[in-house]
């Protein structure tokens, strides 16, 4: 069965869907991507959605879904690439996406994370 | 045409008019592409009765050819009739009927002058006549149309809406008319493919032009919003005047996240803002005190958002 391939970048994970997502993709890349976060201790995941060109309700949520289940984890999800089609899609079956965090390229992507991660490592240094 | 063809027409044109309008009327009344929506008995009496007059008189000059400066009459009332009914909604067939349902009346008056042997030919001949005037209408008619979809293309065109680039990384996309869901459709994709271009991080859509905002307006401009956050890019909305403010209070319209602002200045310094860029003056002696009046500002603005 295929898989999508999650690769490890530092304290990074990186996530680039290059096929058609069906559900038992999106399911099969929730479980991994959970699994990956807890066994590298990664602190952002950046999913780049650059070559998805068509996606439904069920793959609109899974995106939630990642953010959602990253965060309980500790773990911050960025959003990277997506095209105007997928975006105009979305808004029109009513995802908005709001938890999630979005960037125009996975450079920025990248940047925003590092951002988001630096200003939590302060946070944890002044309450500890 | 032949002379004494033409001569037979004029002689009833001259002499049985009253009962030719009568008649050539209650057939355009009673035709099946006859509107009483649109026009009424005593609009089409005027009509016919005008059109008799100029008919009569391009006939007593003996002219046939129907583009000649004799029949200039009465081809400057149909271009008129046609125009008009044209903007009004007719089709072209209920236009021509105007001039097709004068045959019947005009042949029975010839057939009755002429008698039977040689009144087929004449009838054939004005028959033709009648039939070049309607295609005339007709033709005039798709014109006038022609004319109407030309104005209509440009009323689209102005309405058609630019994206601007403001600075390296600032997109804005000034809306001018009414936002409907069609147009938003349009906006949306001409402003996301615009960031995927220029690689922006920072759009402004700014409403000055919009006249009214209501609560669907308003859902339209929190999807656009919305789509392009989706792609990485933020959105701020500008150019709300103080009535547009008081609606979207009134109607209890949720902007929720969204930044507003009053103008398109005050949205563009929060954008350069956000870029990391500052606006100076040029000159040095009183700068300082001026970037100082600035700086005031800026930290206000910082503090209310």
């Amino acid at each position: 069965m295929e898989r999508i391939p999650i690769l490890k970048m530092g304290e990074y994970l990186l996530v680039t869907i290059q096929v058609d997502m069906h559900d038992r993709l999106a399911m099969s890349l929730q479980d991994d991507l959970t699994s990956r976060i807890v066994s590298a201790r990664a602190k952002g995941v950046l999913i780049d959605i650059s070559a998805l060109e068509m996606v439904d309700s069920f793959i609109g949520r899974m995106f939630g879904d990642i953010a959602a289940m990253s965060r309980v984890l500790d773990a911050e999800t960025v959003v990277v690439g997506m095209r105007p089609a997928v975006a105009i899609t979305l808004v029109e079956l009513g995802l908005s996406l709001p938890g999630v965090r979005t960037a125009l390229n996975i450079e920025r992507g990248m940047e925003l994370l590092r951002g988001l991660i630096g200003a939590r490592g302060l946070d944890d240094a002044g309450s500890a | 045409m032949a002379p004494d063809s033409i001569a037979s027409l004029n002689d009833i044109l001259q002499k049985d008019e009253g009962t030719l309008l009568q008649g050539w009327v209650d057939n355009q009344v009673n035709a099946t592409a006859f509107r009483p929506d649109r026009t009424s008995r005593q609009e089409l009496m005027d009509y016919s009765r005008r059109f008799l007059t100029l008919m009569r008189e391009a006939v007593k000059a003996g002219e046939q050819d129907i583009m000649s400066p004799a029949w200039a009459g009465v081809r400057q009332m149909l271009d008129d009739l046609s125009v008009a009914r044209a903007q009004q909604g007719f089709s072209p067939s209920e236009t021509a009927t105007f001039i097709f349902s004068l045959k019947e009346p005009l042949f029975d008056r010839l057939q009755r002058a002429l008698g039977q042997s040689e009144g087929v030919s004449r009838l054939w001949l004005t028959n033709l006549l009648l039939d070049r005037l309607g295609l005339y209408t007709t033709e005039v008619f798709q014109r006038g149309r022609e004319q109407l979809i030309i104005r209509q293309q440009q009323e689209l065109m102005e309405l058609s809406t630019p994206v601007v680039t403001l600075w390296d990384g600032v997109l804005a996309l000034p809306l001018i008319g009414t936002l409907d869901s069609a147009r938003t459709q349009v906006v949306m994709e001409n402003l996301l493919q615009r960031i995927v271009d220029s690689g922006a991080a920072i759009a402004i859509i700014d409403i000055t032009g919009v006249p009214t905002v209501d609560t669907v307006t308003a859902q339209h401009l929190l999807k656009t919003v919305a789509a392009a956050r989706l792609m990485g890019a933020d959105c701020i909305i500008s150019g709300i005047r103080p009535q547009i403010a008081q609606t979207i209070v009134h109607l209890g319209v949720e902007l929720g996240t969204v930044v507003t602002k009053a103008t398109l200045a005050d949205a563009f310094a929060i954008a350069l803002k956000r870029l990391g860029l500052v606006v100076q003056k040029a000159s040095t002696a009183p700068r300082r005190r001026d970037d100082d009046g600035a700086d005031a500002r800026a930290a206000g603005e910082r503090g209310e958002g």
